[in-house]
């Protein structure tokens, strides 16, 4: 009838012979057979009804061993005084011993000198009992206060995003119902994301142009990159070690155009892989040889491009306590410094330097500039070794002339002496002179310049006034104010698509503008754009503001109806109005509204139109 | 130990006893028993003696009783036999209810061991005042505790007496082999009933081979037919195995509860009568008279069961409930919520709370179908048990569950809860209990060192109220009174109370979080104040350990259980406690309130549940099925459904209503230490020994349920296979055995354990 045949129910017996050397041992001398038989059976039956009583201590101690405390515990059930001296939590193993016919087991007790335990020091105190939080997340939307109890884990958090779709959540249930608690170092991409990832990184390196436009501006935009963060920045340094070895300058290139879409994704903070991306960026400024004819290949651009972008890295991330921009700067000067530098090299230490700043390029390339020139001279004017040593010199000079010569323009007093120039900066000095006149002209004329452009600009801004008219005349209504979720961003990779790639100034602090369309013929979903024109290391994202502004974005609606009275393009009846709200931290937040008289569906167009202001915006707010 | 055999007592007393027994007999059986008047079913089948004894006590009657007793005292073996003989009575059969009543009472405090037995009969003498004010049934049953321990050693040896029937030793393995073949030569569809005799049978007659000092022939038998029995009932069989002398017999528990309570099967009329019949032809008396004696048949029109549905229904250590048992009605609804007017300070809160109050009730509604807005016909009165009213406090509290009740994230298959697990590391005092505020803001941990300690999970520290002297310098006018009372300089993360001399095995807050609970192997409960961390009140009445305390969903109440088989119900401002459930067979393991305040729910080592009205002390429900010692309990929140787990991993679930066994969950394996249910009654999560934490899906285990037509006046059910199904996820700790589970008001679930490594 069992369901299965179970081993027989133990029904041992303590052998009479433990009987009688316990009776011994209490000084009872010749104990009957009888007795010992009886003894023992009773004595088995007292130790089996013990040791199930502690069983239950066992059980409601929580634990799976039976500890000498539980027999206490039932030894105290039964009214029995406990057995003293068991408290030990080590296994203390039986000993063996035959002899004289009899075998025994015992515990080897050693006698202990009271003093020596006196004497020994105190053992460290025991840790005390703590209580440690480990979290087993299921899903991101069940946010909990206790959520915050271990901020560590970065990784885990923005799960959010794109790619992210309901059956891969499925799939991780599952895998975790497998084995729950996962190292924190690995994360597992999704399906859509490594679909996702693979699909950039083949467009990125592709040779279809308009597709690594895309893709980079992908990055450049998406929100949701965080945990594919790690992996694009293997696939840089890995891409750039490779790529340097074999000299495939196009490669690089296109490597260091990822690393500035890298850093232009406002929702990416890229500090935790700088120490990838640092060494792939300046191998591609002093790297020796970096295309397979450096004579007809235009590795220059590359150096400058490279160059630009470490200068963005050390103004982002350099920080007192990571001194990013100091060690970069040593690091150029020494190969600066150092006579057997190659001019490939020299031309990247030069245009790295040269990058950081006026201030940089005063202190570290001035003084160097008569060494310099000498070094120059030798190679144009000396006997000719090489053409590709006479393309770097040209180039180095070049590059020092444009570099410095604004940069004495502004420091150097007026008189523009020739001889002057030539007794402070050697060979190179008449060639400076006239670029310093030439660069002195050009920024009179510049100012001048800029005075009319501004003139031009406000003309096209009707913006002005309309923002006041919507102030003035959203007055008295309620303005209505939408939170704009995270989920709404998504669109924004269609709708810009052809942002500047890289711009060439000190860019301006990062915007974010949001535009609303409504058309009063369809029913149009509210359109988030995110315009970061320049790289910010505050990322001002619709979910997460900035630490400094809490301001959340403000989208107002205007509906085409409303009586605000539009110069220009008035009269029009598929009025639309864009609001943009720019949200800088520092720069209260400026209103610019344009009203477009533009077919509903032509949002493309819009955008443009939009965009081609955004110039004239930062200018104006620069101001 | 103690091996008297006859103890000088006078007859007189002796029949005093018996006659009020007797008189007694139906309604204090029922009242400690489950409600059940015993045996009628088998007296009107059986036609011959039995049923002429087992009738209400005439005057002849109970002269011959007394005689038989007088006979029996001076040992004159024979003429008792012959004298029952000619006057027709199986002497037990009435004798044994008498015992059994008060043997069931006292929870078989009638053990040989004498100091024990005093003990505990003293203890219940204690107690009697405060039971005596109680409702009438709890009374009587304290009165006949009382009396019935105090003669005590004597109705021993009466009791064990039973088995001094002589039969010839060699023929026992014959009897039992004989009905084996018979019951493996019936129809299947009877063979499973009918197997169920045989792990009773078996018991019996070892045990009267052992009491009749036939210790070769009861070993071989026991060595011959043990293997033949049931799996589950391995760790009984363990102690029968021990027991090989008519002297052991006295000390054991185990034993007693077995003679002292009848072991109740249940069998279809068909397989009955053909039982009967068999035996009848074969004239086997000696197991006809163990069935008649020992066994309570309840029998039932219809279909035989299945062997799988005998088996979810059997294990417990008497037998199944009987029917009757879980006939009883139980008010399983929710109390109204009291309607909160407070004044809100700002309206921003209000306007929060505004919205918030049909949102938290909608999804009950949605879960649980049954909820009405006005009063759920299965809600007890309001007024049935009395409930401490709130404070401004209690509401403040209530307006921040609403609150958070409107962030509450609806659980279901397809969105689990996130699980935040709490490890105690270092813990080599032995963590033993764990409990949570209901709004997880605070954690008690009941350590083997005896130390209840108390940490803030939240920023907010731990502080305690100013010394005395200090307060007097306070200014008592100030607004913020309450904040200058506290000493800042007590602030700590972790508080430690001292008190306990034994380990301790529960701990529970208080819902206001002003009060702990603990209780420990020294036998006592003791609450804490969560204002000072000091004891407040030792409440002592348990003389054995204490394996389980909590408080009630309302405060004030709180139930304990322990080795001593009772279950005491206490309110704070009583040292003494206002009821006593006995009833259960071996120690209570767990306790538990119903939502509603008015029940409370005990799991034993007896591996049966037990459901106990507050007001009137009754146990209302019986649930059989678990095969191990039950160790933990959970109501869903709408107080329909109980779910329960035991030692052998599994975890069961129960209708309260229809009093019904209505899913078995498989998957642990090993002991389940807790359950609980997610707030909304969605998923019920469970904790184990084996180091996971498992989530099952509550509303499909329900619902499958009711979609199936199951036959409710029979009680029998087809289990539907499905744990699988059900198992939403096991999430496994690192080395953690999960001892405490708890849903944040939002539906989080926090659970906790000590690092073993």
């Amino acid at each position: 009838m069992a369901d299965e045949r179970r081993p027989k129910q133990c029904s041992l017996v303590l052998p009479t012979e433990s009987m009688k050397v316990m009776a011994e041992s209490v000084g009872v001398g010749q104990l009957q057979e009888e007795c010992c038989v009886a003894l023992s059976e009773e004595v088995s039956y007292r130790i089996k009804e013990i040791a199930q009583d502690a069983l239950k201590f066992m059980h409601h101690g929580k634990r799976r061993k039976l500890t000498t405390n539980d027999i206490d515990h039932a030894l105290k059930l039964k009214n029995v005084e406990p057995l003293y001296g068991f408290q030990s939590q080590e296994f203390i193993p039986f000993r063996f011993a035959s002899g004289g016919g009899r075998e025994l087991h015992f515990y080897e007790e050693k006698e202990v000198d009271l003093s020596d335990i006196i004497n020994t020091p105190l053992p460290r105190v025991p840790l005390d009992v703590s209580l440690k939080v480990s979290k087993e997340q299921q899903k991101v939307e069940s946010t909990e206060p206790l959520k915050a109890v271990k901020p560590g884990q970065e990784e885990e958090g923005p799960v959010q995003g794109k790619g992210q779709g309901v059956t891969s959540a499925e799939s991780k249930g599952k895998e975790k119902s497998i084995s729950r608690l996962k190292p924190r170092s690995t994360h597992e991409l999704s399906v859509e994301q490594q679909l996702y990832y693979k699909e950039i990184t083949e467009a990125c390196v592709g040779s279809c142009e308009a597709k690594r436009a895309e893709a980079l501006q992908s990055i450049a935009t998406d929100p949701g990159l965080y945990q594919m963060l790690p992996r694009f920045s293997t696939f840089i340094s890995e891409g750039v070690r490779v790529n340097v070895v074999q000299n495939n300058l196009a490669l690089l290139i296109y490597l260091m155009r990822m690393v500035k879409a890298l850093m232009d994704n406002p929702t990416l903070y890229l500090e935790k892989y700088l120490h990838e991306l640092i060494p792939a960026v300046v191998t591609c400024i002093v790297s020796k040889q970096l295309c397979l004819r450096p004579d007809m290949d235009n590795h220059w651009a590359l150096r400058d491009f490279a160059a630009r972008l470490m200068a963005q890295i050390c103004k982002t991330f350099s920080t007192t306590n990571n001194n990013i921009q100091s060690r970069i700067t040593k690091t150029f000067t020494k190969s600066l410094l150092d006579d057997k530098t190659q001019w490939t090299t020299r031309y990247g230490s030069i245009a790295g330097l040269a990058e950081l700043g006026p201030d940089v390029i005063k202190t570290l390339i001035l003084p160097r500039l008569s060494i310099e020139g000498a070094r120059i001279k030798a190679v144009v004017e000396g006997p000719v070794i090489s053409n590709i040593d006479k393309i770097g010199a040209d180039h180095v000079q070049s590059l020092l002339l444009k570099h410095c010569a604004s940069v004495i323009a502004k420091t150097r007093p007026l008189p523009d002496n020739v001889d002057q120039y030539r007794a402070d900066y050697g060979y190179l000095g008449s060639m400076l002179c006239s670029h310093v006149v030439k660069a002195r002209a050009q920024a009179a004329l510049q100012a001048q310049q800029v005075n009319r452009t501004t003139l031009t600009i406000t003309q096209p801004r009707p913006t002005l006034t309309l923002s006041q008219g919507v102030s003035t005349g959203s007055g008295p209504r309620t303005p209505n104010i939408i939170k704009v979720p995270s989920s709404l961003t998504l669109p924004v990779q269609t709708l810009v698509s052809t942002r500047p790639v890289t711009p060439a100034q000190p860019s301006p602090p990062a915007t974010k503008y949001i535009v609303m369309s409504t058309s009063t013929a369809a029913a149009t979903s509210p359109q988030v754009i995110s315009l970061t024109s320049s790289r910010s290391s505050s990322p001002i994202t619709s979910t997460a503001p900035s630490s400094t502004s809490t301001l959340q974005p403000l989208v107002k609606v205007e509906h085409t109806g409303q009586s605000v009275t539009t110069p220009g393009a008035g009269g029009s009846r598929t009025l639309q109005k864009y609001i943009v709200v720019s949200l800088p931290s520092a720069v209260s937040s400026e209103v610019k509204a344009s009203s477009l008289s533009s077919p509903s569906t032509a949002v493309d167009s819009t955008v443009k139109a939009d965009r081609t202001e955004l110039p004239g915006a930062s200018t104006h707010s620069s101001h | 130990m103690a091996a008297v055999q006859d103890a000088p007592v006078e007859a007189d007393n002796e029949k005093e006893i018996k006659t009020e027994t007797l008189n007694d007999a139906a309604g204090n059986h029922a009242s400690a028993a489950g409600g059940v008047i015993p045996s009628p079913p088998v007296a009107s089948t059986s036609s011959s003696g039995p049923a002429k004894a087992g009738g209400p006590g005439s005057e002849e009657q109970q002269t011959l009783m007394a005689v038989l007793q007088f006979l029996k005292k001076n040992n004159f073996v024979g003429a008792v036999d012959v004298l029952r003989r000619e006057a027709g009575i199986l002497e037990d059969s009435d004798e044994s209810q008498g015992q059994e009543l008060a043997a069931s009472a006292l929870g078989g405090a009638e053990a040989g061991d004498a100091t024990c037995t005093l003990s505990r009969a003293s203890s219940c003498t204690t107690s009697t005042p405060a039971v005596a004010a109680a409702p009438a049934k709890g009374a009587r049953c304290a009165v006949v505790c009382v009396s019935a321990g105090g003669e005590d050693q004597p109705d021993v040896n009466v009791v064990l007496s039973a088995y001094s029937q002589q039969g010839d030793p060699a023929l026992y393995q014959g009897y039992y082999s004989g009905l084996k073949k018979f019951v493996e030569s019936v129809l299947d569809c009877h063979r499973a009933e009918l197997s169920q005799l045989f792990y009773p049978l078996f018991v019996h007659m070892y045990l009267e081979l052992v009491y009749n000092n036939h210790e070769t022939e009861a070993k071989a038998f026991f060595e011959k037919f043990s293997g033949d029995q049931e799996c589950y009932y391995q760790d009984d069989l363990r102690v029968l195995s021990g027991l090989t002398k008519k002297e052991h017999m006295k000390g054991n528990e185990t034993l007693l509860d077995f003679r002292t309570s009848k072991f109740v099967l249940r069998i279809s009329r068909d397989s009955y009568q053909l039982l009967k019949r068999h035996l009848q032809e074969r004239q086997n008396n000696q197991i006809w008279n163990i069935i008649q004696e020992h066994l309570y048949i309840d029998i039932f029109d219809g279909m035989p069961r299945s062997k799988s549905q005998i088996d979810s229904m059997s294990g417990s250590l008497a037998g199944e409930a009987k029917r009757e048992a879980n006939k009883a009605k139980v008010f399983y609804g929710l109390l109204k919520e009291p309607e909160i007017d407070v004044p809100l300070d700002d309206e921003d809160e209000e306007g929060e709370n505004e919205e918030g109050k049909p949102k938290k009730k909608k999804p009950k509604k949605d879960s649980m179908g049954s909820k009405s807005k006005k009063q759920d016909p299965n809600a007890p009165q309001q007024n049935r048990i009395p409930l401490p009213e709130l404070k401004d406090s209690d509401k403040l509290d209530k307006i921040m569950y609403m609150k958070e009740a409107t962030k509450r994230i609806r659980l279901g298959p397809e969105s689990l809860p996130s699980i935040c697990f709490y490890t105690f590391l270092n813990a080599y005092q032995g963590l033993t209990a764990v409990d949570f505020t209901d709004d997880s803001s605070l954690i008690a941990g009941g350590f083997a060192d005896s130390t209840v300690r108390v940490w803030s999970v939240t920023p907010k520290k731990l502080r305690s109220v100013k010394s005395a002297a200090d307060l007097n310098l306070i200014d008592k006018e100030s607004d913020d009174v309450l904040e200058r009372i506290m000493d800042e300089k007590s602030a700590s993360e972790s508080k430690i109370l001292y008190g306990h001399s034994g380990p301790v095995y529960g701990v529970s807050f208080s819902p206001d979080r002003n009060y702990l609970l603990s209780c420990s192997e020294d036998g006592t409960v003791r609450l804490w104040s969560l204002q000072t961390f000091t004891c407040l009140v030792g409440y002592k009445g348990h003389n054995y350990p204490v394996w389980d305390t909590q408080f009630s969903p309302y405060g004030y109440y709180f139930i304990s259980g322990g080795h001593d088989r009772v279950a005491r119900l206490w309110a704070t401002d009583h040292y003494q406690p206002l009821r006593m459930f006995a009833g259960h067979l071996a120690d209570i393991t767990c306790t538990q309130f119903h939502p509603n305040s008015n029940y409370v729910a005990t799991g034993s080592a007896d591996r049966t549940v037990r459901l106990w009205d507050i007001l009137n002390g009754n146990c209302v429900r019986i649930f059989t099925g678990h095969k191990g010692p039950i160790h933990s309990l959970a109501f869903s929140p709408n107080g329909k459904y109980l779910a329960s787990g035991a030692t052998d991993g599994r975890v069961l679930l129960w209708d309260i209503g229809h009093g019904l066994m209505i899913g078995e969950l498989k998957g642990h394996t090993d002991t389940v230490y807790s359950l609980k249910f997610s707030r909304d009654g969605e998923i019920l999560a469970s904790g184990s020994m084996d180091n996971t934490v498992r989530l099952w899906d509550s509303i499909k285990a329900f619902d499958d349920i009711e979609t199936d037509d199951f036959t409710a006046a029979t009680g029998h059910i087809h289990l539907p296979e499905n744990s699988q199904e059900l198992l939403l996820g096991t999430y496994m700790t690192k080395s953690t055995p999960v001892i405490h589970l708890h849903f944040t008001r939002r539906n989080l679930l926090l659970a906790a354990g000590a690092y073993n490594p």
